[in-house]
């Protein structure tokens, strides 16, 4: 029998994805690795690859259509080869790790019969196979099996990417955290919390920051660059770059603050990543500056509009804005003065940046213009409590208000 | 035209005639060219023969030693090799007829005589040609041989082979086997029951080299306590072949040993058929090593359209590999897709007394590979079947993978080793784990419940022991 292409989970959140472009004919010769369509999933658009070798018989699914995670898009197999039996495959597994199993009805994929598939059927694997998607954090339903009527195997999952591991920690963090147990009071104060004000336990703590030498560091900065004739390529520092970077610092010395509630227990991290909100025509997307602890401001400045940019084109992966530690979300530029973020879980913290502001101040009898900007960091209180956040918007401010601590 | 097929197999022995009966049953005109005897080697002069011989050996052995003490008086306990080998040849003939009605029953013509391969999927016997439309199958097989180099030619009398030990009319008074693979194991069995002196030498540094170092050793020390001689890391050095006895030149660690025997029983390896049958004219490549050369995925040769399948066409040189590879091909030819055969998940059997089965790989095997294993073992003497029926030696071991628990290999020395082996055949085939294995019901009291036990102590909740 010809071997389906089923539709991949291609973002750690995708349940279904809408074809956008076939990439490949019916009678095409098609190589492992091919790829073979366009799809556009929650976050972006992504390419779906071939799993099998041989000649593409059929497509299954016209562009346009949406199709549900594991259901078939298209058959390989050799010509003349029967493409299955006619009746569409079962969609995903209700009790398929990982994923959420959608709730919607699956949409018809062969549109000339438009039947509707049968009762959801389970996932064909071997328990070995199930022991170690369960392991990796595989999608067994996203997996083309190669055995038995389509039984998903052991080989079937070398270089299958962990698609719930992604959303659980990115890719090169393995060894950066520390998996702290919940002590009886946390759960508590996680119990009672949640109860009140629902899931997240949401508190907001917010400073003033005074910006001016940073605002005068950055001017002096800028023009060095502008004077150096800043070689093709070097992109000018932000404040949002300077944020990000203070914020990393900041958390390397407030570890409660740069954690995950995992439910049974908190993850506190030692890596920081830190995703940034990003404005996208018809949502927002948070790409993540990896290890912004340990890099430049140069680095980062350039990787955050690199990221930015690529977010607005939709050609971000998912490994580029899954697995942050913190956010930080800036509406400065818009002219707000102060505002609220949404804690994105399983993070514990996000900072919302308002914008800066001359503000007259009164020192030692003096009215004096100063550059004044409001952060407010909204904390899960299940992880941070008020002090240990104070804490560490303290240290933030501090570093903010004195250019050295950047490089301290 | 009377003369084409749509396959012809050049071979009617375990691959050869399987191969046969799967391409017939898909629809296919399909003809089997044998020179001897249907059933190949397997059943006139290899697995049925001898497993009938050492059903004789095992029924001596529990008459002269054991049925005293179950309760059964028989006397004094005569054997006679002659009697055994006329059973076993019956045993083998009926075996044969058997494949021959199975042969008319799926309209397979079979074409007697020497078939060579003729280019362009043509065969040709005695001076008739056929022609086959889609493919021809190699199924040629192998024979004995002997070790020239160190002076054991086989002259089939005193130096003699697996083919002449099936047609003795009595056991020799003395035997000296090369090789202790599975043949030579076998045989030592054999003649050891039936009052032979026997000698067991093996240039490898144990007996059935390719099984667990464990399995080995056990069946050393059992054969010992029989009195069988097993020298293994043993080199034949010099061998003088007399009037009515053969002198063998062995050293086996540093020392020197004079060996009298009455007959060498050659065991060490066979030779593939790969001569005068046309292979090379009509395109057919041969390795290294001399087997056929086939592309590993579809078992086609260098000669499009020639397949082969079975001993000639590589090792493992079993007679289960080759009907695997038979059906393999023939639903290939008929344009179904076969799952792949998995070489690494074919059972290997000794049929000696305790048999010796294994599948997957050695414990030493997994330590070269670097694999994170962990080993449970259960022995046969904490087994209350085993007790019952006094069959107390062996064990079942399974090495299973640290991480995920799946069967990396199995070895089973027992009674009825060669019947056990096949939960763990299934096991694999699915990529059960152990806790699977365990999770299935075994009834008791069956051997097979040391299956479930050692896959219990490979998790370290064995029970009974």
């Amino acid at each position: 029998m010809a071997t389906k292409v089923v539709m991949e989970a291609l973002s750690p959140t995708m349940e279904e994805g809408r074809l956008v472009e076939w990439k490949k004919k019916e009678g095409d010769t098609i190589a492992v690795g091919d790829v073979l369509a366009e799809v556009e999933t929650d976050k972006a658009v992504m390419e779906l690859v071939a799993r099998a070798a041989g000649t593409l018989l059929k497509l299954a699914v016209p562009v346009g259509t949406t199709v549900p995670v594991a259901n078939v898009v298209a058959w390989i197999g050799t010509p003349g080869e029967s493409v299955g039996d006619g009746a569409p495959p079962p969609p995903p597994a209700p009790a398929r790790a990982g994923t959420p199993a959608s709730a919607a009805p699956v949409a018809p994929l062969t549109p000339p019969t438009a039947a509707a598939p049968a009762a959801p059927g389970r996932v064909k694997a071997s328990p070995l196979a199930r022991k170690i998607a369960a392991d990796r954090g595989l999608d067994l339903g996203a997996i083309a099996g190669s055995g038995p009527a389509g039984r998903v195997i052991a080989r079937d999952l070398d270089g299958a990417r962990p698609a719930a591991a992604m959303r659980a920690a990115p890719p090169a963090a393995a060894g950066g955290y520390e998996d702290v147990p919940l002590s009886q009071i946390r759960k508590t104060i996680a119990k009672r919390l949640a109860q009140s004000i629902g899931p997240i336990p949401t508190f907001y703590l917010t400073t003033d920051v005074d910006m001016t030498r940073m605002w005068e560091a950055r001017e002096a900065l800028v023009g060095t660059q502008r004077g150096a004739g800043a070689g093709a390529g070097e992109v000018k520092v932000s404040f949002n770059d300077i944020i990000i970077k203070a914020t990393a610092s900041a958390l390397l010395r407030h570890p409660a603050c740069n954690a995950w509630w995992q439910d049974d227990h908190i993850r506190v991290w030692h890596e920081v990543h830190v995703g940034m909100a990003v404005a996208i025509p018809d949502g927002l997307i948070t790409p993540v500056i990896r290890h912004a602890e340990g890099k430049s401001l140069r680095e980062i400045a350039a990787e955050s509009k690199d990221l930015a940019t690529r977010a607005r084109e939709r050609k971000l992966t998912p490994e580029e804005y899954t697995g942050s530690t913190f956010s930080i979300s800036n509406l400065g530029m818009l002219e707000i003065e102060h505002f609220t973020a949404i804690i994105n879980p399983p993070e514990a913290g996000i900072l919302a940046v308002g914008k800066i502001r001359d503000e007259a101040v009164v020192v030692e009898g003096q009215v004096r213009v100063r550059k004044a900007m409001r952060l407010t960091m909204s904390c899960d209180h299940r992880v941070i409590d008020g002090a240990t956040g104070a804490q560490f918007l303290k240290t933030l401010k501090q570093m903010l208000e004195n250019p050295l601590a950047l490089v301290f | 035209m009377a003369n084409q097929f749509d396959v012809i197999i050049v071979g009617g022995g375990p691959a050869g005639y399987v191969c046969a009966i799967r391409a017939a049953q898909l629809g296919l005109s399909t003809a089997v060219v044998e020179k001897d005897k249907l059933g190949g080697v397997c059943v006139n002069i290899g697995c049925i023969p001898t497993k009938a011989l050492l059903h004789s050996a095992m029924v001596a052995n529990i008459v002269s030693h054991d049925a005293k003490d179950l309760g059964v008086e028989v006397g004094a306990v005569k054997t006679d090799y002659g009697v055994a080998m006329k059973r076993s040849r019956k045993v083998s003939e009926q075996n044969s007829k058997g494949v021959e009605f199975l042969m008319k029953k799926h309209k397979v013509t079979v074409i007697k005589g020497a078939g060579v391969l003729q280019a362009g999927r043509k065969v040709k016997v005695g001076s008739d040609l056929y022609e086959a439309k889609k493919a021809v199958v190699l199924a040629t097989g192998s024979r004995t041989k002997g070790i020239p180099q160190i002076g054991l030619e086989l002259d089939r009398k005193l130096v003699i082979s697996s083919d002449e030990a099936l047609f003795l009319e009595q056991a020799p008074k003395s035997i000296a086997i090369v090789g202790a693979g599975a043949v030579g194991t076998e045989f030592a069995d054999i003649f050891n029951a039936f009052g032979s002196k026997v000698w067991l030498i093996e240039a490898l540094p144990r007996m059935l080299p390719v099984e667990d170092a464990e399995s080995s050793d056990a069946i050393a020390r059992l054969y010992k306590k029989r009195g069988i001689e097993v020298r293994a890391g043993a080199a034949v050095k010099k061998a003088t072949v007399g009037k009515d006895k053969v002198t063998l030149e062995v050293e086996s660690a540093g020392q020197k040993e004079t060996i009298e025997a009455e007959k060498v029983l050659m065991a060490a390896g066979r030779a593939v058929n790969t001569e005068s049958m046309g292979f090379k004219e009509a395109g057919v490549q041969l390795t290294d090593r001399g087997f056929v050369k086939v592309d590993l995925a579809t078992l086609e040769t260098t000669a499009p359209g020639v397949y082969a399948i079975g001993d000639v066409a590589g090792p493992p040189m079993l007679a289960h590999k080759g009907s695997r590879e038979g059906v393999f091909v023939a639903e290939l030819i008929s344009g179904h897709k076969p799952a792949a055969i998995k070489y690494d998940n074919i059972p290997g059997v000794t049929y000696c007394h305790p048999e010796v089965a294994s599948i997957g790989l050695t414990e030493e095997q997994c330590k070269e590979k670097k694999l994170d294993h962990q080993v449970g073992r259960f022995p046969f003497s904490a087994n209350g079947r085993a007790r019952a029926s006094n069959e107390t030696d062996g064990f079942v071991k399974i090495i299973r993978g640290k991480k995920y628990g799946e069967i990396l290999g199995a070895h089973i020395v027992g009674s009825h080793a060669s019947e056990m082996i096949h939960e763990l055949a299934v096991a694999r085939e699915n990529e059960f784990t152990v806790e699977e294995v365990d999770l299935a019901v075994h009834a008791h009291p069956t051997l097979s419940e040391a299956i479930a036990e050692a896959a219990l102590d490979s998790m370290g909740r064995v029970m009974h022991i």
